[in-house]
This record gives C-alpha cells, sequence and structure tokens, in this order.
C-alpha cells in the first residue's frame, strides 16, 4: 500500500534518499540494539555504500544515526565531529560482506559498555530501509514500528510467556518472527508492535528466565 | 489509495471535487492517520519546500563534491527572453531546492530527493505570480501524492529500476497534475497535464557522475520542472492527449524494466561515461576519500 506522505515525503536531508535517509536509520537502529550512544562504533559499508557513500554523506547519516539524529536533523552535516566531541569512537572501512546483500548495505558493530552488538541493514530506497542480520541471526526488520527485541534459549513456553507480559498492559502485536542459527540453539525474537512496549510489560519480560539481549527499540520512521 | 489515475479521476468528476480532496479523503479512509495528521504533514512539507527555495537562492551553497551550487542565484536574475515570468521562476526554484539537497539541506524527497527539486518549483514558481492560498497548495500537493502513488503502483519511483523518467519525469507528472489544480482546472485536465508531461520525459535516463546526486541531477530538476510546465500549459489550452494516462505511465515502467544497467544510476552509461564525467567523478572522488580519512 503506497501512502500519500511516502510520496510527498519523507522531510531529510539530502542528498540521497537511500544514501543519506536510510543510512541514518540503519545508525539509529544500531543503536537501538544498545539501548543508547555507542562509546565505539565499527561500520563496513558494502557496495554502492562504499563506492558513492562519501559523496552522498553516507558515512555522517550513519555516524548521526548512532548519535540519535533522524534523518531531517541538520546536525547530520557536522555529526562526524559531533560523535568526535560525544566521546563516540567511530571507524569506517569499505567490505565485501559476505553472502547476498542489497548494493546498498552497511555492518554496523556497536559496544557501549558490556553491551556489544552487530547489525546488517540494506537501505531500499524512498528512505525504507530492512534490518537483515542481528548478531549473525537472519532477521527482517523494517524499523517503521516500536520493535522488541530478545534472544531465547530453545525452550517451549518462551512466546506465550512474552505474548501474555505485552497482553496483559493492552500493548499490541503487528508482526512477530523467531530465527534461530541452529536447531537447540538460541533463537532470536521479533515482536514489531502498534505502539512502544509499556515499561510494565517490560518490566514482566524481563522477568522471565532464558531471556537475554532484551531491547525495545523506538520506530525509526 | 488509486492504482488507477483513470479511476480516480472518473471519481473525482463524477463527485465534482478536485483530485486533491479525492486523495486527502482515500489517504483518511486507509486510517493509518486521521485528516488532521495528514494535512499537518502536508503543511510541514509545504513549509520544509518553501525555506528550502528560499535558502537555495542565497547562492552560496556548494554540493558536497564542489561540483554544483550557486546557479540557482543566477536564474533569480534572467536575462533571457523568458526573464520576469513564471518559467524562470521554477527554473530558479527547481535549481534552488536541487542545491539544498546535494549540499546535505533539508529538503522533502517529492518522491525522491534527486527529483525533489519539480515539484516546489512548478508550485513556487507558480505561487509568486498569483495570490494563492496555503490550502490551496496543500491540496495540490496531495494530487501530486495521488500521482506519485499511482506511478510507484503501475511504474516505479526509482532512478535503479527506471531510470530518471521514474524521478523528475514522474516528478514532473506529478507537478504537472498540482500545477493544473492550483490554477482551478479540472481533474481531466490534470490527467492530459500529466500525459502530455511524461509523454516528453519518457526514455529519460539516470546518468549521475560518480553516482552523485548532483549532474545531472541537478539541471534535470530545471527541465522537468519546464516539461511540467509545459504539460500544464497544453493541457489548460484544452489539448488532449490520446493515449490514456495511465498506459503512459504503464509505457514509463516497461521502458524503465527494458533499460540496460548503464542508465540505471549505476554510473556507467550516458553522461557519467563521457570522458569529461569519469575525469571529473575520479577526480572528485579521490579527493573527497581523502578527506574522510
Amino acid at each position: 500500500m503506497v501512502s500519500l506522505l511516502d510520496i510527498i515525503g519523507p522531510v531529510m536531508v539530502g542528498p540521497s534518499s537511500s544514501h543519506t535517509a536510510g543510512a541514518c536509520r540503519i545508525g539509529l537502529f544500531a543503536r537501538g540494539l544498545i539501548d543508547g550512544q555507542p562509546e565505539s562504533a565499527r561500520v563496513e559499508l558494502h557496495g554502492s555504500f562504499a563506492r558513492t557513500g562519501a559523496g552522498h554523506g553516507t558515512d555522517r547519516a550513519i555516524a548521526g544515526g548512532l548519535l540519535g539524529f533522524f534523518p531531517d536533523d541538520e546536525r547530520l552535516r557536522e555529526s562526524l565531529e559531533l560523535a568526535r566531541a560525544a566521546g563516540l569512537e567511530i571507524s569506517f572501512a569499505n567490505a565485501k560482506l559476505r553472502g547476498e546483500h542489497h548494493p546498498n548495505t552497511a555492518r554496523i558493530i556497536v559496544r557501549r559498555g558490556k553491551r556489544t552488538a552487530s547489525v546488517t541493514g540494506s537501505s531500499l530506497g524512498a528512505g525504507r530501509i530492512l534490518i537483515t542480520d542481528i548478531d549473525g541471526f537472519a532477521v527482517e526488520v523494517t524499523g517503521a514500528f516500536p520493535t522488541l527485541v530478545f534472544v531465547a534459549q530453545d525452550v517451549p513456553g518462551i512466546i506465550a510467556a512474552v505474548s501474555s507480559a505485552l497482553a496483559r498492559q493492552g500493548d499490541n502485536i503487528a508482526t512477530m518472527k523467531v530465527s534461530r542459527r541452529q536447531k537447540g540453539g538460541d533463537a532470536i525474537h521479533i515482536y514489531e508492535l502498534d505502539q512502544p512496549a509499556s515499561p510494565q510489560a517490560m518490566a514482566a519480560i524481563r522477568d522471565i528466565p532464558a531471556l537475554s539481549m532484551i531491547r525495545s527499540i523506538a520506530r525509526i520512521s | 489509495m488509486y492504482e488507477s489515475l483513470v479511476e480516480a479521476v472518473a471519481e473525482a468528476e463524477a463527485e465534482q471535487i478536485s483530485l486533491g480532496e479525492l486523495a486527502l479523503r482515500a489517504e483518511a479512509r486507509e486510517g493509518l492517520k486521521t485528516s488532521a495528521e495528514i494535512e499537518a504533514a502536508l503543511a510541514r512539507a509545504l513549509a520544509v519546500m518553501r525555506s528550502a527555495v528560499k535558502r537555495g537562492l542565497i547562492g552560496d551553497l556548494r554540493s558536497v563534491s564542489g561540483l554544483v551550487g550557486g546557479d540557482a542565484e543566477r536564474l533569480s536574475r534572467p536575462v533571457g527572453p523568458l526573464a520576469g515570468t513564471v518559467f524562470t521562476d521554477v527554473l530558479a526554484a527547481a535549481l534552488a531546492v536541487q542545491e539544498v539537497n546535494a549540499a546535505m539541506g533539508v529538503i522533502v524527497a517529492a518522491p525522491t530527493a534527486g527529483g525533489a527539486g519539480v515539484l516546489p518549483g512548478v508550485l513556487l514558481g507558480l505561487a509568486k505570480h498569483r495570490p494563492v492560498e496555503d490550502a490551496a497548495l496543500i491540496r495540490a500537493l496531495a494530487t501530486a501524492g495521488l500521482v506519485g502513488a499511482v506511478i510507484a503502483v503501475r511504474a516505479s519511483l526509482s532512478g535503479a529500476e527506471g531510470g530518471c523518467q521514474a524521478e523528475t519525469g514522474a516528478a514532473a507528472g506529478m507537478a504537472a497534475a498540482a500545477g493544473v489544480e492550483l490554477l482551478g482546472g479540472s481533474p481531466t485536465v490534470a490527467a492530459h497535464a500529466v500525459a502530455l508531461t511524461m509523454q516528453g520525459t519518457l526514455g529519460l535516463v539516470c546518468d549521475p557522475l560518480g553516482g552523485l546526486v548532483e549532474v545531472p541531477c541537478v539541471y534535470r530538476n530545471a527541465t522537468g520542472g519546464a516539461m511540467a510546465l509545459a504539460g500544464i500549459e497544453m493541457a489548460l489550452a484544452g489539448v488532449t492527449f490520446p493515449i490514456p494516462v495511465d498506459e503512459v505511465i504503464d509505457t514509463m515502467g516497461e521502458i524503465g524494466r527494458s533499460m540496460d544497467v548503464r542508465y540505471r544510476e549505476t554510473a556507467g552509461g550516458g553522461l557519467a561515461a563521457t570522458p569529461t564525467g569519469r575525469r571529473l567523478a575520479k577526480e572528485r572522488l579521490v579527493q573527497l576519500k581523502g578527506k574522510r580519512e
């Protein structure tokens, strides 16, 4: 479904909806995965991001996203300098990521204290993105919804416990996906919600044993 | 939103409302946002378009690579045969927005960042020459959005998929319908304006130097605005185009799908592959890499 506001929008810092606005959103998602400002980030630019990223400010857009700036924030222009001032150590490298990837793809490895995360995301055009990998788990996340992410041991009853924790607070689930690296291994759970998970639901989810890396990520578009 | 402009026009004519009103109603019916939220978002888009034109016309901006900038200001004091007319104001405003875009300023993707100058160029160029209320401009943006949504579904809005005909060409078609609505033309006239404009942008390739949204993108937004003015002028004069607008849009999609990959934003053909295009791209990209390290 195409919305009027997808066509007349987004309001964004130029020059490219894919190389700038989309790149910023991948940075925002990486920030969400460690629940705040990273202390360090390594960014690997793949395909067209590597080839023409510098001219499109892709590096500045990703750095801005890591700082929590949205695509329409004029501070994106100075984000590399602002990152340095904020104590965010950020390095960029061109890379040929393994496997099949969209031409506009970046992998970002972020660290904040003991928290680390690796996220691969592609910019699909018109500022829309798709996160394809989180910490080695294959995923499909758009960031267009408030997103709940966690890793769970492969035991029965996890989905029931989490969905009832959400339902008790009236938090509605739009989509849900589970993927695991191998049978019996940990699985990543991704819930896209209509509204951000309420603090009460998050507290109840944190009490569920067998879960780790529990994150509530705000919508990034 | 609609998947056929022909159907949308028939519905608007039957209900005796404009395409913009029809679009606003259809969007609200989809239920993601209320009418007030939709109109507020379009009002914000209009404000950003205005400030981008104003910013670009100052003339002090340079693009990230340094290849473009300052031309909008030149067009704000034109000396050619069309000086003082809507035409040069449309060119100036379209260039202004694209120069802001190329310098990492704030714009409204409409439908994309690379084609973002055409719609504000046409609408604000027209508004400079007659009293127009913001509400009318907002309805005109909704009209443009409806046209863009139909193009997105039937063809493409991505240069990587369909060449520049899918970016500045689509933007010109959107601007033509919006311009007709702003000037009081009927939905039927607006549809002819889209067809008359887009027949002129069919086949347009996407060939940016170094893959950057600079050359020729900035200038193609100005010529896209000119194409929209041609469509508006002909349609308001009563010229009709014999191929229905949906079929013109389908043709754009068909041409895009059969377009060689060199002409779809890869910088492998067209102006990007000329000796000078290659040399400039190499010089500028090397310079940029140096800046980053």
